[in-house]
């Protein structure tokens, strides 16, 4: 999911002079000074939970399909990233961005906040587990075990996150390849969260339940200089088991798509580029742009071919850098819930 | 003699060469003798009489008064002939709007240092104004203005008066009486008196005619 | 037909081009110098506004400590992770040359995001922004006064003036400060969030001040140009009339012509009025750009004194709106409406076959007069009930605006009565003469004479405001500035050091600590003294407890300023709250001219004590004169010193005297402007006067007086109205000056200062009038006494 890795960069809006010409938002540049992804490292529980300020980009990212008591069918995101401004891994240096919404039949509900590193008004604490910016939270006795809150002028959410499995790594033991020239980052996923807890809408607060899945990736230079943009979905197929994939759509030609399958017991095997595939399928206005919110996804070796429908086509993240993020429905061959994610597109 | 104008030529420059007003004038008046200067309108009768006031200078020719060539004199000593030796009456009554009635009369006496507070209240009193002297020339009639005017050209008792149409804004009436009054001042103050008048009738009245026509003298 | 008519209408100014010029030169002057005056304004207005926009965050509330002191970074984040959207704003001066440069930290991360800071940092695409060695942001002219700066400023084009961007790291490294001078109140905050006072007990919300602070404090200053403009503008409409009504009155048997012709009187009024609008336009235009010049010309002073005087940061570049101009247009179409609308109204009302009076414009009855002296007598009466009544600036300039319009109201009457006594008394005919007819004309040169009086006045009114001004500021000045040398150290850590090498080279080391807080919600100063003889003897008291100086060494109170007595009503024996909460006595008011701030003196003890992060750098050296010179070389050499931490007493003086003189050098170029423009007026007044008086010199001329006599006298009239002028301009200045000190000085700036007189400058400012007099009449006069005679016979000759 290095997807989101570009929006990190928009922290970077403060040097956007990157920006433009080389990738998106200007992570196709390499810096020296910052950790590369080590293909042989393996994670280490709960210390990579906390943060890598050796690496210039991370981030803690939790989406989850929820339905109220009348069936109602919600999507909530609860966001931080980071952002080093320079090597060396120092607080100081640390950008903090947060991104909070919720998908809903009366219109997304977004939140944005942003935090500089080293006064404590954002960080990420590995033992007891604790990732927050401002009054958002996530934070319990481990990452298996969380609460979340978030909340902006006219929405909140407060919800418990439990899981079970084990954490997934993603890719090759964990080391993700965004492209064919190498780019790389470490991901790894839990996306066998059960949740409950209450929303706060405008129309006032729900009990929800439903499934999440938390995604960490870290990394320093993950995309080649000529990838635009992503689309990303992670995926809770009725039968147990869960589907990640994402296309790095590249400007010179052929788009990068790869994915991980995950049996129910949460055993992984990556999907080389060819054997998911990934295909655009009709477009909504939103935001003044054209996005495509139906998608066809095919893994051909599992014999999985189903149709994605986005639940709340207007889930559009009007932040700083923005992008489409919103729960699906999946329909076809394996019937389900999931989250999609599409950026780049202007 | 009192007054000796001779053989007085002036011309004004205009568009098609000059055009002569007064071509070789002359005319003599004694003290206490009155005078009628008539003719038609442009015959050239206002210009003499400025030029014998002191107002204007002529071409040629000469005035004498009282044997004071007008010529040889510069601006002051022409002002002073004016101020203590003349006295005039205009058709348009020319008072000074910022005085009264009593120092409109007794203005030019006292520029020339000869005011005689009895004979003003005398001359006031013939001028029938004696109710007006506390007035402005604006809150009198024309008949009042130019018997004031008259009071002025007359109080300072100049040898020579001159009036220039001193009825030409009135109506016949007053004009009568104004030109009557004039006269009977004159002969009272022994003045020599030229008027102009294009009135034949009002002209009859004086010692002596003269009539103008085409700047010299026909009659 | 409208063109016909309109082309014979025109066609008088062909034939009279004096009177043209005169009616565009009058009119432009007006609309110049009100132009210039509104630019100057304006562009101040639009500075304040630019810093406002980024200072307050465009109008937000902001949370600030109790007592006035910096917000703790832990304060902010505890606000943060209680759910409170703030953002931190360090605020504080840089040293620039010139003046200093306002330096504001922000956080671009938490900053509202539609502020105007954040879009600039934002769109300036200024990398290596954020952290201690972050880039400055300003605008060109700011940041060439940063030069010493470096390379760490970036210029960016339209940024306030006078204010330096960089990050809350930099700034905080900057100005040597690790808390938050205040935190922003973001509009919009999230659902859930924990009381204020349970995360932060010593801050409070308010209401962004700084801006509107400027706004108020500069108020007097703009007022005052404003004044000055309008009384321009008003000199100027005197001008505009007096042409206008001329040839109204000039043209009427043109218009009685067109209306027999069958012109209805709708039309002729409306063709004049279109006339005048063309008029109005293109002397609208040269005034305006005649307005650029004095503004530009104005504007570097105007910005050096605000900057000064009230720490305003104003560029001294004009920029040029259509509003300007469009504000300049109306003004002088506004200002001919005004100045004909009698004109208009009598040819609405003219009968086709009135006969034409052209002496009747120059006389107007004594029923006009005496309604004129009605309403100055009514302008007296708003004028005294605002002075008794108000007590704020704005009834303090209706106090001033009465008194004036009183005064060039009642004059036409009043010198009315002056030439009648004087008429009354002269013997002689030529002088009864020439009084009558004085008399006579004031009415046609009454205008001219009302802008010669406001002119006066106000000359003299400012003249004696400045002068006594500087008179009590120097004095002050030299009482105040006791100590000889005045040092600041480079850090705390230089203090000890710099103390013990001090102490055997002078006679005495006064600390000079201070720290910056609201004083009763205003901006204010809290300075800390010793006890010393060089305080008790030179300390320039108002008002004081008895053994002031040995209480306020015990500690019994404060000594406060006279601006914050007069604002907060405190006498000696008053208590006053101090920020932070605690309350002390006032035992003693000081003035303190020049300081927009209020002050409070303690003793250094009780400073140290109540404030603990006082700056404590700063001392007054008392030594001989004659050692400051080797004192500051030796300061340089052992400690280096540099050489902006060592000001002498001479330097502050001459420092101080040159805000000053530039603060009132705009005021004394209005002032001359204005009286200049009066003169044009009795220039203007006179020649249009002499072409209808020759009727009434005429005859006289025939009674026997020379033309040289009547110029002569002519001339003599215009130097006696304008000494008369003069003089009565005396009282009505000193009126205007006793306002001006007693009232709006107290209301604009918090002092008072005592009136002193200066004959000289009258006796010079009467000559100069007599100058402009003599300058306007000589003209008239030396044409009347070589008018051929043909001119004035022609008066006998032709009917009028």
């Amino acid at each position: 999911m290095n997807a989101r890795a570009l929006l990190v960069t928009l922290v970077l809006a403060l040097g956007a002079e990157a920006a433009g010409a080389q990738g998106f938002a200007g992570l196709g540049v390499t810096e020296d000074g910052f950790a590369l992804p080590d293909p042989n490292a393996r994670f280490a529980y709960p210390d990579d939970h906390g943060a890598h300020p050796e690496f210039r980009i991370e981030w803690w990212y939790v989406t989850a399909n929820l339905s109220g008591p009348d069936g109602t069918a919600y999507g909530v995101q609860w966001t931080l990233f980071r952002n080093a401004l320079k090597p060396g891994g120092a607080d100081s240096d640390q950008v903090w961005m947060g991104h909070a919404a919720i998908s809903q039949p009366g219109g997304h509900l977004v939140a944005e906040r942003l935090a500089r590193g080293g006064i404590g008004q954002a960080g990420v604490v590995a033992d007891p587990f604790h990732a927050f910016i401002d009054e958002w939270n996530i934070e319990g006795p481990s990452l298996s075990s969380v609460r979340i809150f978030a909340q902006g002028t006219d929405f909140a959410y407060d919800l418990d996150l439990k899981a079970d499995a084990p954490f997934v790594p993603q890719g090759q033991n964990g080391y993700s390849v965004k492209s064919d020239s190498g780019q790389a980052s470490h991901y790894f996923s839990q996306p066998f969260y059960r949740v409950s807890g209450v929303l706060t809408l405008p129309s006032g607060p729900v009990a929800v339940t439903g499934q999440g899945w938390l995604d960490r990736e870290w990394s320093s230079q993950p995309l080649a200089e000529t990838q635009t943009g992503w689309d990303w979905v992670s995926l809770h197929l009725d039968s147990g088991a869960k589907l990640m994939g994402y296309r790095l759509r590249d400007a010179a030609g052929d788009d990068y798509t790869v994915g991980t399958w995950i049996e129910p017991d949460g055993t992984p095997t990556p999907l080389a580029p060819g054997e998911i595939v990934l295909t655009p399928g009709k477009t909504a206005r939103v935001a003044e742009r054209s996005v495509p919110v139906a998608w066809r996804v095919e893994v051909p070796g599992r014999e999985v071919d189903v149709t994605l429908a986005a639940i709340y086509p207007d889930s559009w993240m009007p932040t700083l850098v923005p992008y489409w993020e919103g729960p699906v429905r999946l329909s076809g061959s394996h019937p389900g819930v999931g989250f999609l994610e599409m950026t780049g597109y202007e | 003699m009192l007054l000796d104008v001779r053989d007085l030529r002036k011309s004004f420059p205009a568009a098609d060469g000059p055009v002569t007003i007064l071509d070789g004038v002359s005319l003599s008046l004694d003290a206490g003798e009155t005078m009628a200067l008539s003719g038609e309108s442009g015959s050239g009768k206002s210009t003499l009489l400025h030029i014998v006031a002191g107002l204007e200078p002529a071409d040629s020719g000469s005035v004498e008064i009282n044997g004071v060539d007008l010529k040889g004199l510069g601006d002051a000593p022409r002002a002073r002939l004016r101020r203590e030796t003349i006295g005039v009456v205009f058709q348009q009554f020319n008072l000074i709007p910022s005085l009264d009635v009593a120092a409109n009369i007794a203005f030019q006496a006292r520029l020339a240092k000869r005011h005689d507070l009895d004979w003003t209240r005398e001359l006031t009193v013939k001028l029938g104004l004696a109710e007006h002297v506390a007035k402005y020339p604006e809150q009198l009639s024309g008949g009042q203005q130019q018997r004031v005017a008259i009071g002025r050209a007359i109080a300072a008792k100049p040898p020579l008066v001159l009036a220039d149409e001193p009825t030409g804004n009135l109506d016949e009436a007053t004009g009568d009486a104004v030109f009557d009054l004039l006269l009977a001042l004159a002969r009272d103050t022994g003045a020599g008196l030229l008027i102009v008048t294009h009135s034949q009738r009002l002209a009859a009245r004086a010692d002596r005619q003269m009539h103008l026509s085409h700047g010299r003298v026909t009659a | 037909m409208t063109r016909t008519v309109l082309s014979a209408l025109l066609s008088h100014w062909r034939r009279r081009p004096f009177q043209f010029v005169t009616l565009i030169l009058g009119l432009a002057l007006a609309t110049a110098l009100w132009s210039g005056v509104q630019a100057i304004n304006a562009e101040a207005r639009k500075s304040y506004g630019d810093a406002a926009s980024v200072l307050g965050g465009g109008g937000l509330s902001e949370l600030v400590a109790t007592n006035g002191g910096p917000i703790a970074p832990e304060t902010y984040v505890a606000l943060r992770r209680a759910g409170w959207l703030v953002s931190p704003v360090i605020d504080g001066w840089l040293p620039g040359d010139p003046g200093r440069v306002r330096l504001l930290g922000m956080d671009p991360l938490t900053a509202p995001r539609d502020g105007a800071a954040r879009d600039a940092i934002f769109n300036s695409g200024a990398s290596g922004f954020l952290g201690a060695d972050g880039v400055l942001l300003a605008a060109p002219a700011t940041a060439e006064r940063l030069a010493g700066l470096g390379d760490r400023i970036r210029v960016v084009d339209g940024l306030a003036p006078g204010i330096a961007f960089a990050d809350l790291a930099s700034a905080a490294a900057l100005l040597e400060v690790d808390g938050y001078s205040r935190l922003l109140l973001l509009p919009d905050q999230p659902l859930i969030q924990q009381p204020l006072a349970a995360i932060a007990r010593d801050l409070i919300v308010e209401k962004p001040a700084t801006a509107d602070d400027l706004g108020r404090l500069t108020d007097s200053f703009h007022l005052n140009l404003t004044a000055f403009g309008l009384l321009s503008f008003a000199v100027g409409l005197f001008i505009v009339n007096g042409a206008v009504g001329l040839a109204f009155e000039q043209r009427r048997p043109v218009f009685r012509t067109l209306r027999a012709l069958g012109v209805t009187s709708a039309q002729l009024v409306a063709l004049l009025t279109i006339e005048l609008l063309i008029f109005a336009i293109i002397a609208g235009a040269i005034g305006i750009a005649l307005g650029y010049v004095i503004a530009a010309a104005l504007l570097p002073d105007v910005a050096a004194t605000l900057r000064g005087l009230y720490g305003a940061s104003v560029e001294g570049t004009l920029t040029l709106s259509p509003l300007w101009w469009a504000s300049g247009i109306a003004i002088a179409v506004l200002g001919t409406a005004l100045a004909s609308a009698t004109g208009l109204w009598r040819v609405a009302r003219l009968q086709p076959l009135a006969a034409a009076q052209p002496r009747a414009w120059a006389m107007a009855s004594d029923r006009s007069m005496r309604a004129q002296l009605g309403l100055a007598v009514l302008c007296l009466l708003i004028a005294v009930a605002a002075g008794v009544f108000g007590g704020s600036l704005q009834s303090g300039f209706v106090l001033l605006g009465g008194l004036l319009l009183a005064a060039a109201l009642a004059l036409p009457s009043v010198l009315s009565a002056l030439v009648s006594v004087a008429a009354r008394l002269s013997r002689g005919v030529v002088t009864e003469w020439f009084w009558a007819d004085t008399r006579q004309q004031l009415p046609g040169l009454s205008l001219a004479l009302m802008a010669l009086l406001l002119a006066l006045a106000a000359n003299i009114g400012v003249g004696t405001m400045v002068e006594s001004f500087r008179l009590t500021f120097t004095g002050w000045l030299d009482q105040r500035l006791a100590s000889e040398l005045y040092v600041t150290a480079e850090d705390d850590a230089q203090v000890p050091a710099l103390l013990a090498y001090l102490e055997p080279r002078t006679d005495a080391i006064l600390p000079i600590w201070s720290v910056e807080r609201e004083v009763l919600g205003a901006p204010g100063e809290i300075f800390g003294v010793v006890d010393h003889p060089t305080y008790r003897e030179n300390w320039p008291m108002l008002s004081a407890a008895p053994d002031v100086w040995d209480r306020l060494a015990a500690g019994d109170g404060a000594l406060v300023n006279e601006q914050l007595a007069r604002r907060e009503g405190l006498s000696v024996g008053d208590d006053i709250t101090m920020p932070g909460g605690w309350v002390i006595s006032v035992l003693g008011v000081y003035s303190d001219y020049g300081n927009p701030l209020r002050q409070v003196i303690i003793p250094n003890a009780v400073l140290v004590m109540r404030y603990p992060e006082a700056e404590r750098r700063d001392f007054g050296l008392r030594l001989p004169r004659s050692d400051v010179d080797d004192l500051k070389r030796d300061l340089v050499e052992e400690f280096g010193l540099h050489e902006d931490n060592m000001v002498d007493q001479a330097a502050i003086k001459a420092f101080s005297l040159s805000i000053f003189e530039r603060t009132f050098a705009v005021t004394g170029a209005l002032n001359v402007l204005t009286l200049a423009v009066a003169g044009i007026a009795i220039l203007t007044s006179l020649l249009t006067l002499a072409s209808m008086r020759l009727p009434q010199l005429a005859p006289v001329w025939a009674l026997g007086m020379t033309r040289r006599t009547l110029g002569r006298i002519e001339l003599i009239r215009a130097l006696v109205l304008a000494a008369l002028t003069f003089v009565l301009s005396i009282p009505v200045g000193l009126a205007l000056a006793w306002v001006l000190l007693a009232v709006i000085n107290v209301e604009a700036f918090g002092w008072r200062l005592p009136m002193y007189l200066f004959p000289a400058d009258w006796l010079r400012l009467g000559g100069l009038s007599l100058i402009a007099a003599a300058l306007a009449g000589l003209w008239p006069a030396r044409r009347l006494a070589t008018r051929p005679p043909a001119d004035l016979i022609r008066v006998f000759a032709h009917e009028r």
